[in-house]
């Protein structure tokens, strides 16, 4: 069986230096899920296994084994003696394998006690997470956490694995409840695709062949899925982050900064500035292990030169002096509690951020999360009052204030520079891990302090459903998303145009128009982007409570931006249409020419080409441009609105 | 993202360097451990790269077991003119000239010269931290280990006791006498392994490739006749067989198999064809104490 591994071809693989991709995933589930199953039945099925471990599965199945076939996949996979005693799996376990399309890491985490600190460790390096469920129970609480974590620690693929299916009579419709049951609760966490699969794991159906027994399923196997999902977006290429890892000196000419790319692109002659200090320079030369480059992306470990002598040490970060992060020594975090010692608000710790060890203090700890329920502790909140301590495998929400500024993104953003872990000063060790909370976006409009503190928000003598009633309409914002060239601008306008005829009155806040009067100040920094949306939304919730329906067009690519849009307007009010044009037939659009430069170079970071484009998970609206005309695009927005009592 | 995607050699790379420069930055007397092995030469070669163009900022550290082959003698000395480093030497005195894997048995042999060596050695120089070229993929009990293994200060390591480790961010703070044994290639499998040796052009000792060698068959096994020190059983008849090594040890207790791959290419098409795990060679492993239980013990 060994002699005849899964299709790979001799040639290809040695010259899979260029082709393959590298996917680290994790598997959730509970001891009774059948994970080790799935993982031993994917290594066995795709010839991973040689055959003096089979020979010892086979010994090890009559002494330990569960089957009463005789052979037990899960036996292939569980390592430790103690656990294999005990059938249970206690720590994150590391397996390697690889098809002729990619090699696999795969991250096996225990469902069992320690979860989430088992979990969030397993899921703090993969891409995407394979979350078992047991056909006959179905969503449990534990789907839930599994869930749920795997999207705080910044997991954005998901595969759902229907597993024993053999115990429910293969029935689609069970598979079809458990779909619509994990959809309900799912569209909350930020994940960006969810897939499917029923399987045996047991009996191998549907894992790496397709299953006769489930044959109204015509989906991918759960290999081929793995071979094939697409995970290129998750990488950060806009903002450039080197964190100082390693001065270099051999000689009296040679000064170099050593690192790894956090994420972006750094380019020979880019103007960059190291933080905290802030000092400038340009780069002058990049060298990568196989030498000198021109350009060096994450995450690349590099050394970098610099044109000027500016004091630059382990622990600094060099950033593009017109795209900077965060620089403080304050920020808060989602935390992860990873010890038997609870974290208590007041108490000093060491936090370790990038390449920095900093002394700090938990200063408070505003709320827990219940797990299951994805929601904030109702405790505290019945109390009014912050948490005091953090147990062991909770999660909450913590402020931290550091003996000294360091350089940070939201962890939403950037994983790299916006994760730290939290180390006891006396045990030395590891008892936490944090992802820091995007500032902006986290605090609700009305909960955010205003500069001054004697501004105090004036109620009107008019209420909305007096202003609804003297207009025939309710003020929304119609936000459109998509590609450039998808159609956002066509429909905007037709849409406009319908809605007056109908006798509404309605406005297109446009992009460019914005940009030259109220947001002249505004550059295309991170902050200044944000701000450029937080600015509009701000426009946008005005003219709404005014009763006006506001549409706008833009690209908006991140989920990031248009959630704190959505934030900021108030989810009632705001209605998100994602025109759904696919990219080749926006590049064959193309109407400006964009894309054309953007391929050959002439435009850095154009979205759908050289950054991402982030779909709307749950838009309001979606409007599929190849089967639609822009005037029935408009007919499917107007009857939605008037479903919502927008307008009559 | 067209053109801005690294293969996954060029990953695995970045991963190790950037732990090597981690280790360098963060402890106050690091060493590398170095076998010899194939994976060695990775590692020391990862370690030029981290630090090019200045030289590597720790030493390297062989513990010697004095039945070494022949051929690893040599290679040892070429590497270290070739990477300009200093490779310290360590034998157990306790054992030097006196304990053989003929005369102690190889469960004996290397507790003595190996697992204790490299403890008295780490003690001698006081090293806080010791790069180790293992790698998750080679035995399960090695599934869960971490990049950074702690080691209480008697060098034990405790299974139940290791600390979490989340994306990139190493814990290296000890207390005095405590030390971490260092994992760089903790990603890398068997296959990438030659395939980046292949790719990098790094030199391994000849004794992976192919070649006519002098060997007696033990116990099912195929045993190189190094030197004069090997006791012939009765009826042993050392023959000429076309072989190679796919894990270099200590001669005694290196099985050989029988090959015409005289290449990383021919070794890597064999590979893919092989029906057998890279430590079904090792002596070592069949013996009666588990990997888990050398691994507590203070072995690799």
């Amino acid at each position: 069986m060994g002699g005849t591994k899964y299709k790979i071809q001799e040639e290809e693989l040695i010259r899979s230096d260029i082709a393959e991709y590298l996917l680290r995933l994790l598997t959730c589930g509970s001891v009774d899920d059948g994970k080790s199953t799935l993982i031993g039945r994917l290594l066995y099925d795709s010839h991973m296994i040689y055959e003096d471990q089979l020979e010892k599965v086979a010994k090890d199945s009559k002494i330990f084994g569960t089957t009463d076939d005789g052979f037990d996949p899960a036996l292939l996979t569980d390592g430790l003696k103690a656990e294999r005693e005990q059938g249970i799996t206690i720590d994150v376990a590391y397996r390697y394998f690889s098809t002729d399309k990619r090699k696999f890491i795969i991250a096996d985490c225990p469902g069992h006690e320690q979860y989430t600190r088992n979990m969030a460790t397993g899921a703090s390096n993969c891409n995407l997470a394979v979350i078992l469920i047991d056909a006959r129970y179905g969503v449990i609480s534990q789907t839930r956490r599994h869930s749920f974590i795997c999207s705080l620690l910044g997991i954005r693929h998901v595969v759902v694995a229907v597993n024993k299916m053999d115990l429910v009579d293969w029935s689609e419709e069970r598979y079809e409840q458990i779909m619509r049951d994990y959809n309900s609760f799912v569209s909350r966490l930020n994940f960006s695709d969810i897939h499917f699969i029923p399987m045996s794991a047991l009996r191998g159906d549907n894992v790496v062949e397709h299953s006769e027994r489930l044959a109204w399923y015509d989906g991918p196997t759960f290999l081929h899925h793995l071979e094939s999902v697409n995970i290129s977006t998750d990488r950060n290429l806009i903002d450039m982050r080197l964190p100082v890892q390693y001065v270099l000196r051999p000689n009296l000419d040679f000064r170099g900064f050593s690192g790894t790319l956090a994420s972006g692109v750094m380019r020979v002659g880019d103007e960059v500035a190291s933080l905290p200090s802030r000092r400038e320079s340009r780069v002058k030369a990049i060298y990568g292990p196989d030498g000198e480059l021109t350009e060096a992306f994450s995450p690349m470990a590099i050394t970098v030169t610099l044109e000027d002598e500016i004091d630059v040490s382990r622990g600094n970060m060099l950033v593009p002096v017109k795209n900077m992060p965060h620089v403080g020594n304050e920020f808060e975090a989602m935390v992860v509690w990873m010890h038997e010692e609870p974290a208590r608000s007041g108490k000093r710790y060491l936090v370790k951020h990038s390449c920095s060890m900093v002394p700090g203090v938990m200063s408070a700890i505003r709320y827990k999360v219940d797990v299951n329920t994805m929601k904030r502790d109702k405790s505290d909140k019945e109390k009014g009052q912050e948490a005091e301590s953090l147990e062991l495998n909770e999660i909450g929400r913590c402020h931290i204030t550091l003996h000294r500024p360091i350089a940070f993104d939201p962890y939403d953003r950037n994983r790299a520079t916006g994760s730290f872990i939290i180390v006891d000063r006396e045990s030395n060790v590891t008892i936490g891990a944090g992802m820091i909370v995007d500032r902006i976006v986290s605090k609700p409009r009305h909960k955010r302090a205003p500069v001054s503190q004697n501004i105090v928000r004036s109620d009107s003598l008019v209420s909305a459903d007096e202003r609804h009633s003297l207009l025939g309409q309710s003020g929304v914002t119609i936000w459109m998303t998509g590609l450039s060239a998808s159609g956002k601008s066509t429909i905007a306008r037709e849409l406009e145009k319908e809605l007056m005829a109908q006798g509404h009155l309605c406005y297109i806040l446009d992009g460019d128009n914005v940009r030259h009067g109220l947001n002249r100040d505004l550059g295309f920094s991170m902050d200044d982007r944000k701000e450029n949306i937080r600015r509009i939304a701000e426009v946008a919730s005005l003219m709404n409570a005014a009763g006006v329906i506001v549409i706008t067009s833009f690209i908006s690519p991140y989920r990031l931006d248009r959630q704190s849009a959505r934030d900021v307007i108030g989810d009632e009010s705001f209605i998100e249409v994602f025109v759904d044009t696919p990219i080749e037939v926006c590049e064959q659009r193309d109407p400006k020419g964009l894309y054309r430069k953007a391929r050959s170079g002439e435009i850095q970071q154009f979205t759908g080409i050289s950054d991402a484009y982030e779909a709307p998970q749950n838009p309001e609206i979606t409007l599929p441009t190849q089967e639609l005309a822009p005037d029935e695009a408009v007919k499917r927005i107007v009857s939605d609105l008037k479903s919502r009592n927008v307008i009559r | 993202m067209d053109g801005y995607n690294l293969s996954h050699l060029k990953q695995l790379e970045a991963e190790s360097i950037h732990i090597i420069r981690e280790v360098a930055a963060e402890f106050d007397n690091p060493v590398m451990l170095y076998s010899v092995g194939k994976d060695s030469s990775v590692m020391l070669h990862l370690a030029h790269q981290a630090f090019a163009p200045a030289r590597i900022p720790f030493p390297l550290m062989h513990v010697d077991t004095q039945w070494k082959f022949r051929e690893m003698y040599r290679f040892r000395q070429l590497m270290a003119e070739k990477y300009q480093v200093d490779i310290k030497v360590w034998i157990n005195p306790d054992g030097d000239g006196k304990v053989s894997p003929f005369s102690h048995g190889s469960e004996m042999h290397t507790q003595i010269m190996k697992t204790d060596g490299l403890k008295q050695a780490l003690d001698h120089y006081g090293f806080d931290a010791a790069f180790g070229g293992a790698r998750r993929d080679e035995e399960k009990s090695r599934a869960k280990e971490r990049v950074y293994s702690f080691r209480n200060e008697f060098h034990q390591w405790d299974p139940k006791n290791q600390r979490p480790e989340l994306w990139n961010l190493y814990n290296a703070k000890v207390n005095k006498g405590e030390s971490i044994r260092v994992f760089p290639l903790s990603n890398w499998t068997e296959l990438d392994i030659w395939l980046y040796l292949l790719r990098e052009d790094i030199p391994i000792v000849p004794l992976y490739f192919a070649a006519e060698r002098e060997v007696v068959e033990r116990d099912g096994t195929l045993i190189m006749v190094d030197d004069e020190r090997m006791p012939l059983r009765e009826g042993e008849v050392p023959m000429r067989k076309k072989v190679r090594f796919r894990t270099l040890g200590c001669y005694p207790l290196t099985g050989a198999i029988e090959s015409n791959a005289g290449t990383i290419e021919e070794i890597v098409q064999e590979m893919l064809l092989t029906t057998t795990s890279e430590r079904q060679g090792r002596v070592i492993d069949a013996d009666n104490s588990s990997m888990e239980d050398k691994k507590k013990d203070g072995y690799f």
